[in-house]
């Protein structure tokens, strides 16, 4: 199902990620996702997240929707030319997945095939272009598609807690002009940073999704300040999860802190997007001490 | 050899409001430059009034050099709204950096000829990509500063301003941002979504035989 239908009810729409496995063995990420993700509105399902090669999205998200699940498409462009992007798009078409997050990708340098040739024949913007296209029966060679066109919820990234934040908003905006119909944000730890942000994203008038990762201990939220762009988790909250460590192994104090964003932050957006990095099975929890479900 | 073709009259007319300086590079013997095709066009910018002074010289892509060439022209230059340069892709990020504040412009797109890389001095770097950027990105290359050769602005990775894939460099996308900022240019961001064309990298027979 569509998540922009949602967005038009006016729901506050809950989305959450899953990370596919090296391998394709994957009846227990399902049964992870039928077990704890039941009740978030879509599943995003990553396209070799930070380079490294894992069984491929598409073939994940069909697995999820004939379980009954709602995925999302993660497409990115650093692993295929224009014609296996638009190719992947009619099979996602094909198996009824109409959800589909356009991304650039990050550059094969950063993953574990480094040797790798890095793509980038098209980029989140030209890709949201392309969805644009073959929704009006045309492929990027200006070529006809046989029979009844596509339709996708074309949804984009946007990184609200970034460094150069007006760049940022530039882009989005060119997003935006390219098709992009909802957005979902990098990991959010700064909600002051983020309601700045929607001042002025608001204007482009399409529905923002809060990204939420949980913190699970001090040194995966240093990692995160010194390598992730757009992350950077306050000292205040370092200090939080010091403070007690079992209560932080057990996930309690982690949980505590998204909920608290999730609280400052929804009066601001339109949905939240969970990204758990295996912690799955605290998601229901969350949601609940964010008052959400 | 490094092979320049002129992009059309219709773009470089577009690319001018108001008046213009005009620089051609006849540089690098190495480079083929459409100087007869190049000559037309600027007789007709002259006559309809659209030019402050041209200067013809070479090596452009030597910063000292071209300031040496440009120093008896400053009032041309200032009466001028833009720098229109003829010349291959390095030509114009040099002139682009030695005036930060007025729009400079690329008359020529950079196609690749196998075999050659070019005189490619100092840091700047033409990709010879076929289809020149530079008037979208206030004069810096997107295809060389750029680790992913992004055309559509940057993407997500850039931290404290330095690129992800190469910490030591700056990100090419925000130095684009700031240059057009600082251009008051930004505008050039919220043109139409771009496709590198990949089948213009390589250069054609015609040129090659030429
Ligand atoms: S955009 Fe860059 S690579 Fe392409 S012709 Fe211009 S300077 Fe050369
Ligand atoms: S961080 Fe900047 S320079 Fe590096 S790949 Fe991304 S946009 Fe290009």
């Amino acid at each position: 199902m569509k998540i922009t239908e949602l967005f038009k009810q006016g729901e506050f729409v809950v989305s959450a990620e899953v990370g596919p496995p090296k391998g394709f063995h994957i009846e227990e990420m399902v049964e992870s996702a039928k077990k704890y993700l039941s009740k978030v509105d879509a599943i995003n399902v990553t396209d070799c997240q930070s380079s490294v090669m894992r069984i491929g999205s598409l073939a994940v998200c069909k697995t999820l929707k004939d379980a009954g699940l709602n995925p999302i498409f993660q497409l990115a462009c650093r692993d295929r030319n224009r014609i296996a992007l638009e190719s992947d798009l009619l099979s996602a078409a094909l198996f009824g997945i109409d959800n589909v997050l356009a991304l650039t990708g990050d550059h094969t340098k950063l993953g574990d095939h480094p040797d790798a040739k890095p793509v980038f024949d098209l980029d989140s913007v030209s890709l949201l272009h392309t969805m644009c296209l073959l929704e009006q029966g045309k492929d990027l060679g200006g070529n006809d598609l046989v029979g009844e066109p596509p339709k996708f919820a074309k949804g984009a990234v946007v990184s609200p807690c970034s460094d150069s934040v007006d760049a940022q908003l530039m882009k989005m905006e060119r997003k935006v002009a390219a098709g992009a119909e909802y957005f979902q944000t990098q990991a959010v730890f700064e909600p002051e940073k983020f309601i700045k942000f929607m001042e002025q994203a608001k204007q482009f008038g399409k529905p923002v999704m809060l990204g939420i990762i949980i913190p699970k201990s001090v040194g995966m939220c240093k990692f995160m300040n010194n390598n992730v762009a757009g992350i950077s988790v306050p000292d205040s909250m370092l200090d939080e999860l010091r403070a007690d460590k079992e209560k932080t192994k057990a996930g309690v104090t982690g949980v505590e802190i998204a909920a608290r964003i999730i609280r400052e932050c929804r009066p601001y957006c339109q949905g939240v997007h969970i990204m758990s990095l295996g912690w799955e099975d605290k998601i229901p929890e969350l949601l609940e001490k964010a008052e959400i479900r | 050899m490094l092979i320049t073709e002129l992009k059309s009259k219709d773009v470089i007319e577009s690319l001018i409001s108001g008046k213009s300086f005009i620089i051609n590079c006849h540089g690098c013997m190495e480079v083929r430059f459409p100087e007869k095709e190049a000559d037309a066009l600027e007789k007709d910018l002259v006559q309809a009034g659209k030019v402050t002074g041209i200067v013809t010289t070479d090596y452009i892509c030597n910063p000292d050099n071209l300031k040496l060439q440009l120093k008896n022209h400053a009032e041309e230059i200032d009466a001028a709204d833009s720098i229109l340069v003829f010349s291959c892709g390095v030509g114009v990020q040099t002139a682009a950096d030695l005036y930060p504040d007025k729009p400079v412009y690329a008359a020529c797109d950079t196609i690749r000829l196998p075999g050659y890389q070019g005189v490619t001095p100092l840091e700047t770097d033409c990709g010879q990509c076929g289809t020149c950027y530079l008037n979208l990105t206030g004069g810096i290359c997107p295809i060389t500063a750029c680790s992913k050769s992004l055309v559509n602005g940057q993407c997500g990775g850039a931290k404290n301003g330095m690129c992800e894939v190469d910490p030591e460099m700056e990100c090419g996308w925000e130095r684009i941002y700031r240059r057009l900022k600082a251009l008051g240019r930004l505008d050039a961001m919220r043109c139409p979504t771009q496709l590198h064309n990949f089948a213009t990298d390589e250069a054609t027979r015609e040129c090659k035989e030429s």
